[in-house]
């Protein structure tokens, strides 16, 4: 660990499904204003790694902390509070509402007990949130599309302002590029890149070009456990996840 | 949860006007039928709470509609300032109750352990002398400070069934325009990505269970006055069945569905009473008919 206090960091998880261990004491730290990426083939765990921090799953060994508090305990919804934004690999959208609607509800959760009585229309700090939101992902045209119209594309961007309208702290995204097309991916990148430039966050990714080109920390899993972790360049230039791992595609 | 816009709201309010001129116009039967109907919208209304909004689907609603008209009987004849907050409160601490141990379960789980504690209510009044015994209870009516004479009577009940209705109705609809309306819908389209989301997913269900319970109770207050009589049968699964059919009838969608569920629902009862012995038969045949050619009930007529 740096100088600077991790803004979520995870030691020792491990998370078991019957006999199979799919999260084997798995550490690392984000560093805060950096994109972390966790990269590995299909059934390495990441998505348990990312369910483990969103708080889906609890851990069976291992803490997490979040800005220096153990939020091993917590549920998710508590951590969505204490301020871990998550956009999930298979989209998780309101299909019936607009896309406006979506994101204000997103940006609605910060409002507790009787102010919930509030007009729902009516709060403009929401709005602000939630528009905001719509403007830093590129859609704002949609606003009153219903969101179970939109495209692929427009449906991933939408997923990730879902997490972003809640102004969480640190970003987890699973695989934000899952299911594009080659048209598609364009302007989630452009939206990887920028969200990369300066926010805590997570991301599990597939492609390779789009890790290396926006996360300043890379972790390799294998089978369950870290195979290796650091820059992208020393990750590239290491001989195991070589072996194990960017050999393979080559 | 969609609501009435203005046009809706007018046709909805034009035909509270034609309730309230009743008096001048029809038979104390139809009458005290208009009030079985109001009763029936304000129950199926108040569960809409839980099953339209919030994707809720109980069966012990109609264990708080009969707490609500057993209280008026424990009160035996005690003004009505004090029997109706009386009844919701009641109503609405069983559900705060039950609401907590059964919102633990999701869809079928939930579903059934509504069943099984609506249940145990049902015979909490029907195997002990608490409620006065199996075979139901007259009731002193509560005291509404002005004497109201038997022939009086069906007019004044009807104009005090459309009031409560009215109220109900407004303040739900109030209810589903606040970011507390548009949580539990959230929570109905999906309830995961709420919590992923930081919402309270367990506190919203809870406060529209506890809400839901205790407008029932309202509800089981104005038919324990309107009928001066309440059994366990009030308290039975089958009644909340029967208001998730008015839902479904009426349109699950909307929040005025239940409303035109109940009417309808009453309506064919009595005509098919008067033609026939078999009125179950003609019951089910129009529900049917009804569910199968309006996929979102008669509030989405011709959409």
């Amino acid at each position: 660990m740096g100088e600077m206090t991790a803004t979520l960091e995870a030691r020792g998880l491990t998370r078991r499904f019957g006999g199979l261990v799919a999260v084997a004491d798995v550490s690392l730290s984000l560093t805060p204003g950096q994109a972390h990426a966790v990269i590995g083939p299909n059934g390495a765990g990441k998505s348990t790694l990312i369910n483990l921090l969103s708080g889906a799953l609890s851990p069976h060994e291992g803490t997490i902390h979040l800005n220096g508090a153990d939020i091993t305990a917590l549920p998710d919804w508590r951590r969505a509070r204490a301020g871990i934004g998550r956009g999930f690999q298979r989209t998780h959208l309101f299909p019936s509402l607009t896309v406006l609607e979506n994101v204000r509800l997103a940006a609605q959760s910060a409002i507790r007990g009787w102010r919930l009585l509030g007009g729902a229309r009516a709060d403009p700090t929401t709005l602000a949130h939630a528009h905001a939101a719509l403007e830093q992902v590129g859609l704002p045209s949609h606003a009153t599309d219903l969101a179970g119209t939109l495209s692929h594309g427009q449906s991933r961007l939408l997923e990730i302002a879902l997490a972003l309208a809640t102004r969480p702290t640190v970003l987890l995204l699973d695989e934000p590029l899952a299911g594009l097309g080659f048209e598609e991916t364009a302007p989630v990148v452009g939206l990887l890149r920028r969200l990369a430039a300066h926010r805590t966050m997570l991301l599990v990714e597939h492609d390779m070009d789009v890790v290396f080109a926006v996360a300043r920390q890379v972790t390799v899993m294998v089978d369950g456990r870290v195979l290796e972790s650091g820059t992208p360049a020393t990750i590239r230039a290491s001989a195991a996840v070589r072996d194990a791992y960017l050999g393979h595609r080559a | 949860m969609i609501r009435a816009g203005p046009w809706g709201n007018a046709l909805l309010g034009l035909g509270a006007l034609v309730l309230a001129s009743m008096p001048y116009w029809a038979s104390p039967y139809h009458m005290q039928l208009a009030s079985t109907a109001l009763i029936a919208a304000m129950f199926a209304l108040s569960l809409q709470v839980l099953t339209g909004a919030a994707g809720l689907v109980s069966l012990a609603h109609a264990a708080f509609f009969g707490l609500g008209a057993y209280t008026v009987h424990g009160l035996v004849g005690a003004s009505i300032l004090v029997s109706v907050p009386a009844a919701m409160l009641v109503a609405g601490i069983a559900a705060a109750m039950i609401g907590k141990l059964a919102l633990r379960t999701r869809g079928f789980y939930f579903l059934m352990t509504t069943l099984a504690f609506g249940q145990m209510l049902f015979f909490l009044f029907h195997d002990t002398p608490l409620g006065g015994g199996a075979d139901g209870v007259f009731i002193t009516r509560p005291d509404m400070f002005w004497t109201v004479s038997k022939t009086a009577r069906p007019a004044v009940f009807l104009l005090l069934n459309l009031t409560a209705l009215s109220l109900m109705y407004g303040g739900l609809w109030w209810l589903m325009g606040t970011m507390f309306g548009h949580a539990l819908s959230g929570i109905r389209v999906n309830e995961d990505r709420m919590r992923a989301m930081g919402h309270d997913v367990q506190r919203l269900k809870r406060a529209a269970f506890t809400l839901a319970g205790a407008l029932a109770g309202l509800a089981g207050h104005m038919a324990a006055l309107t009928d001066a009589f309440v059994s366990p049968e009030t308290l039975g699964w089958h009644r909340s069945a029967e208001a998730l059919l008015m839902i479904l009838l009426g349109g699950l969608g909307a929040l005025h569905g239940p409303i035109l569920g109940a009417f309808a629902l009453t309506l064919i009862r009595d005509l098919g009473q008067s033609i026939t012995e078999r009125q179950r038969l003609v019951e089910g045949v129009v529900i049917l008919a009804a569910v199968l050619l309006l996929r979102r009930g008669l509030a989405g007529w011709g959409k």
